[in-house]
């Protein structure tokens, strides 16, 4: 047995240890990739920034634990710029898994970063509303209907009627939006915010989607989405905008850009074994033409 | 309580990755652990979300105002009877002589998302989709630049040419032969380079769920210093 025909026949538990390798290494190193935003992702943030201060934004994290490492960046440095920008935040999921992420999302970016903002005038937790496309449907003329509670704050602050809620008086539907966010994984997600949401009141939609997703979603855009986060790549492109605009956010939103590295290492070492599979292949056939 | 729940997540995710290994038991119980807690979870979500808010406490609002806030001093909407029998029939399945009822549901349930989904599908995904292809212009001088507009041009170009010889490559009412079948020819690369793609973020996906499990493995392993 050639070289060649070994390695093409190499068992694969090498091959996931290599891998596994190639990823706790530059993570250990705690480097940030060097990533520079791309113009769909550079044209969600600027949609973002342009709003005028008070604007409402919807940010619906319609994802589950199994998708956080992908999603729950882009969800923080949407909220963290959103805050940023003095945007009124509601914070929404039509996913049963959502709620926890959204406890995640509140305590650890929202009031971690942002001690002086109140809850009820600069943000709010919906939480979570059963219903899929149908809610989002419902949400375009009876927002209120469909939430008459808040989720609250966990255990510092109970569940409350939304009619006591000083922002939510302005919002009868998605219309009373200026901008929706969903970050989502898989259905109902980004897709059903622009086809029930924002094809329907006309609201701007742009979001975050896991990277299996995002090659589905590019064709909404520029029409029907003004920009989109595919992946983990898509948030440490995000967070490279909002820090490169933001120099104050540059420790706490490079959580993506942390990760992009290893993702980096990790992508050069399976191209690495591709063009090695490949030459095995082709070694292996020319030898068996010979004989 | 907080160590507790980082060690059964970290023997869990272990217990999981010793599959790439070879199948054992301790993947077997973790598989099995998770689609009974995910199941679980699911239906504790679908009763005090679904049920009680949107049927109960319509039905019985007295009954409900202590767990459901909403349903203090709102009035009985007995028209809801109605989703909790289709609700309800919809489980006669399990009964063979009475399981055609179930039949009502599924109709009510299948009618109702064709209708809702048909026209959004429609307008979204099918005349915006050919609207925002058919409307790029093949030559335009909007760039910044020189390279951008060329830029501009090609993806518009590469889009443009891309759908048609996509659609011709699954036009098979002529021979794809001459002209026409070198369109189709360019349409498999197309569809080639869109799989190649798709396959490329899927890694991405995937490395990410790695980098995420082995980032909270290290978080475990620095609770023991």
């Amino acid at each position: 047995m050639t070289f060649f025909e070994k390695l093409g026949s190499v068992d694969r538990r090498w091959i996931f240890l290599f891998i596994a390798v190639a990823v706790t290494i530059p993570l250990l190193t705690g480097r940030s990739a060097p990533v520079i935003p791309s113009p769909i992702v550079q044209h969600l943030f600027d949609a973002i920034d342009a709003l005028p201060p008070g604007s409402r934004v919807l940010l619906s994290l319609d994802f589950g634990p199994s998708t956080v490492p992908e999603n729950l960046p882009m969800a923080s440095a949407v909220a963290r710029h959103c805050l940023k920008k003095n945007l009124a935040l509601y914070v929404i999921t039509i996913w049963a898994t959502g709620p926890p992420i959204i406890n995640t999302l509140m305590n650890d970016v929202i009031r971690a970063d942002f001690p002086d903002k109140v809850y009820g005038v600069d943000y709010v937790n919906l939480g979570y509303k059963v219903g899929n496309q149908g809610v989002i449907q419902a949400l375009n003329t009876d927002f209120k209907g469909q939430y008459t509670m808040d989720a609250g704050l966990g255990k510092d602050l109970a569940p409350q009627p939304t009619s006591r809620i000083a922002m939510m008086k302005p919002i009868g539907g998605l219309r009373d939006f200026q901008f929706i966010v969903p970050i989502g994984s898989g259905f109902p997600g980004v897709k059903e915010w622009v086809q029930f949401g924002g094809d329907v009141s006309g609201v701007d939609v742009g979001g975050g989607v896991t990277a299996v997703e995002a090659p589905l979603l590019y064709p909404y855009y520029p029409q029907q989405l003004s920009g989109l986060m595919g992946g983990l790549l898509g948030a440490a492109e995000y967070e490279a905008a909002l820090t490169q605009a933001y120099p104050e956010f540059g420790e706490s939103a490079k959580v993506a850009l942390v990760r992009m590295f290893p993702q980096t290492v990790a992508h050069l070492v399976i191209v690495g074994f591709v063009v090695l599979g490949n030459i095995a292949f082709f070694a292996a056939k020319r030898r068996a033409r010979k004989r | 309580m907080e160590t507790l729940q980082l060690w059964i997540g970290a023997l869990l995710t272990l217990m999981i990755f010793s599959f790439l290994y070879r199948d054992n038991p301790f993947y077997k119980f973790a598989e099995h652990l998770f689609v009974g807690v995910s199941a679980a979870y699911w239906m504790v979500q679908g009763f005090w979300n679904e049920i009680v808010p949107n049927l109960l406490a319509k039905l019985f609002p007295n009954q409900m105002a202590n767990i459901v806030e909403a349903a203090r001093g709102s009035q009985v909407q007995s028209h809801y009877a109605i989703a909790g029998i289709l609700g309800l029939i919809l489980l006669t399945r399990l009964i063979p002589p009475i399981a055609w009822l179930s039949r009502w549901s599924m109709a009510f349930i299948i009618g109702y998302t064709a209708g809702t989904n048909l026209t959004r599908y429609l307008s979204s995904d099918f005349v915006t989709q050919v609207q925002s292809t058919l409307s790029r212009p093949l030559i335009t001088g909007s760039g910044a630049n020189w390279f951008d507009t060329l830029m501009l041009n090609f993806s518009n170009l590469v889009i443009v040419g891309g759908v048609l010889c996509g659609l011709i490559y699954f036009f098979f009412s002529k021979e794809h032969t001459g002209a026409f079948g070198k369109m189709s020819r360019v349409g498999i690369w197309v569809l080639m380079v869109a799989f190649g793609a798709s396959f490329g973020y899927t890694v991405m996906a995937r490395i990410s769920l790695l980098i995420g499990r082995i980032e909270f493995l290290r978080g475990w392993i620095l609770s023991f210093l």
